[in-house]
């Protein structure tokens, strides 16, 4: 292409106005350290253990207004090998708190599917609290991609 | 527009089968954290809880928080030792409660 | 202004960066609830392209899930609101759309297929926006629906949505409708507002690219009203609308002549394609 100085004006302020089209309010976001500790509010302090736990979420979000997550936790949700509760986070939100998922035998089987809003690309980390008192965690980064239509 | 809440539940199972059930509900989820058009905050209004009850036990429970889309969904597993039916609750932080039921036979 | 410049020249190198990425749509297939969709099919005569191909090809997976599956599918609170809305009783000859139209599964299979259509009173095109409005003040005695208002949204979709599956197919031999397409045409390639875009900038010229993160698609309307991950249940001339806006021009208003003709000519630019109607899209 060739460059004349009224493209390149032109492309400047249509550049410009995309610019400006994008921009939005960005209230004060959770940080990943107000997780952590939302984390151990949850735990009673104890640190989570890997495994047990998968967290499902898209790598990639085409829109932060509508994200499908899924929790599964490995157990027989029968007697003492029970999932008492789930709970979500976000780091990058404006809270952190996302939704708690309760439990019981009557469930049948520890899992759960929702949709979320997340403001911007960040983690999104599920904590499974057992009945025996132990606890395991999950996390997936979610990248947020913003379009460029406005419409 | 209020509309009534969509679940899905099958028809029939056999007697301890874990079944799958969705749920949405048609709700704005205002978050709390949108401004109007004159700069004032929109207050929260959410639905906060939601619950899924088989026979009056309780079978799943979500707290809401107001990052839960708009229309909130739920997907989620179920054991089903008999026929009978599943009542489902909404509660709204403005203190309405939006229930529905779904039978279930046990073959 | 040298400063300006030089941002300026930044700014068209960072544009023409990423005007390179392209991506091919999505090789899948669409059945919604088992029911398979025409989402590619060879263009008609004198189309631009040799293939229409639907949105929903450009869109990421979970965004194309969410169509396949009725439940699933947030617009369809939406369509069961249409629903209630056609068999309400409204205004002064105490008639719903049912009372004449009785069984919708019925009676407006195809409907979604074939509109908009020749309107002999008006000597216009008609929509199915329209037609409900003709139908509420000629046949039931009620007030027309104001854009965008009063479920005119969702009782459109419930009527587009008994054609799921049907393929798009306007008839261009009735009443003037050639030339409505033709003036239709002109919209789609002119170029407005102080982005001086035309439709086909970005759905003819740009298709495949991305608008940062916005993988531009052929801008097909055989979905519409669509359930937007961004805003919600949205209306075609709604969508029309923002598009115009976007590109920093003066938005026509709903229903005029000039997005008329464009409806006209873009549903034209989709023949064969599916009707999708509520489909899923960023």
């Amino acid at each position: 292409m060739k460059l004349t100085r009224r493209h390149v004006l032109g492309l400047t302020v249509g550049a410009a106005a995309f610019a400006v089209a994008g921009a939005r309010i960005t209230p004060a976001l959770a940080s990943v350290e107000d997780t952590d500790k939302s984390i151990m509010d949850f735990t009673g302090g104890v640190a989570p253990g890997e495994g047990k736990i998968t967290l499902t979420a898209p790598e990639i979000a085409e829109n932060g207004n509508t994200v499908p997550i899924s929790v599964s936790v490995e157990s027989a949700m029968e007697g003492d090998d029970l999932v008492e509760s789930v709970i979500i986070f976000a780091d990058g939100n404006p809270s952190p708190a996302v939704a708690t998922f309760h439990f019981t035998e009557m469930s049948g089987a520890a899992l759960a599917t929702t949709r979320m809003r997340l403001a911007k690309t960040q983690n999104v980390v599920a904590v499974a609290k057992m009945k025996d008192g132990s606890f395991f965690m999950d996390k997936k980064q979610v990248k947020v991609t913003i379009g460029g239509c406005g419409g | 527009m209020a509309s009534k809440p969509r679940i899905k539940v099958p028809k029939s199972a056999s007697a301890g089968e874990v079944i799958t059930i969705k749920t949405l509900i048609s709700h704005e989820m205002e978050s709390g954290q949108r401004k109007d058009k004159d700069g004032n905050p929109i207050p929260r209004k959410i639905i906060n809880k939601f619950t899924c009850a088989f026979e009056g036990q309780t079978v799943f429970e979500c707290d809401l928080d107001p990052a839960i889309s708009a229309n909130p969904y739920f997907e989620f597993n179920a054991k089903v030792p008999a026929s009978g039916t599943f009542k489902f609750t909404w509660l709204d932080d403005d203190g309405s409660v939006y229930e529905a039921e779904e039978p279930i036979e046990v073959k | 202004m040298k400063r300006l410049l030089i941002a300026g020249v930044a700014l068209v190198a960072g544009l023409a960066a990423t005007s390179w990425a392209m991506a091919e749509p999505v090789d899948d297939t669409l059945e919604i609830d088992g029911k398979p969709m025409i989402t590619r099919t060879k263009a008609p005569e004198g189309h631009p392209f040799d293939e229409v191909i639907s949105g929903w090809h450009y869109r990421e997976t979970e965004t194309r899930d969410l169509e396949r599956d009725t439940f699933e599918n947030p617009a369809m609170v939406s369509v069961e609101d249409g629903e209630v809305l056609w068999n309400k009783v409204d205004g002064t000859a105490g008639k719903s759309c049912a009372t004449c139209h009785g069984d919708a599964a019925e009676s407006m299979k195809g409907i979604g297929a074939r509109f908009p259509k020749w309107d002999a009173d008006s000597k216009k095109p008609i929509n199915v926006e329209l037609q409900i409005n003709k139908c509420r003040t000629e046949q039931m005695g009620a007030e027309a629906l104001p854009f965008d208002k009063g479920g005119q949204k969702e009782l459109t979709a419930y009527i587009k949505h008994q054609s799921l599956g049907m393929p798009v197919s306007i008839d261009l031999a009735e009443g003037d409708m050639q030339s409505w397409w033709e003036r239709g045409k002109e919209v789609y390639y002119t170029r407005t507002g102080q982005l001086n875009l035309a439709c086909a900038s970005c759905h003819e010229v740009g298709v495949g690219k991305f608008i940062r993160a916005d993988h531009l698609s052929q801008g097909q309307i055989n979905g519409f009203p669509v359930y937007r991950l961004k805003s919600g249940f949205t209306s075609l001339h709604n969508r029309f609308r923002g598009c115009i806006r976007d590109t920093r021009a003066e938005m026509p208003k709903a229903f005029s002549d000039e997005l008329m003709a464009l409806e006209t000519y873009v549903t034209w630019r989709g023949t064969g394609l599916s009707v999708e109607t509520p489909a899923v899209r960023p």
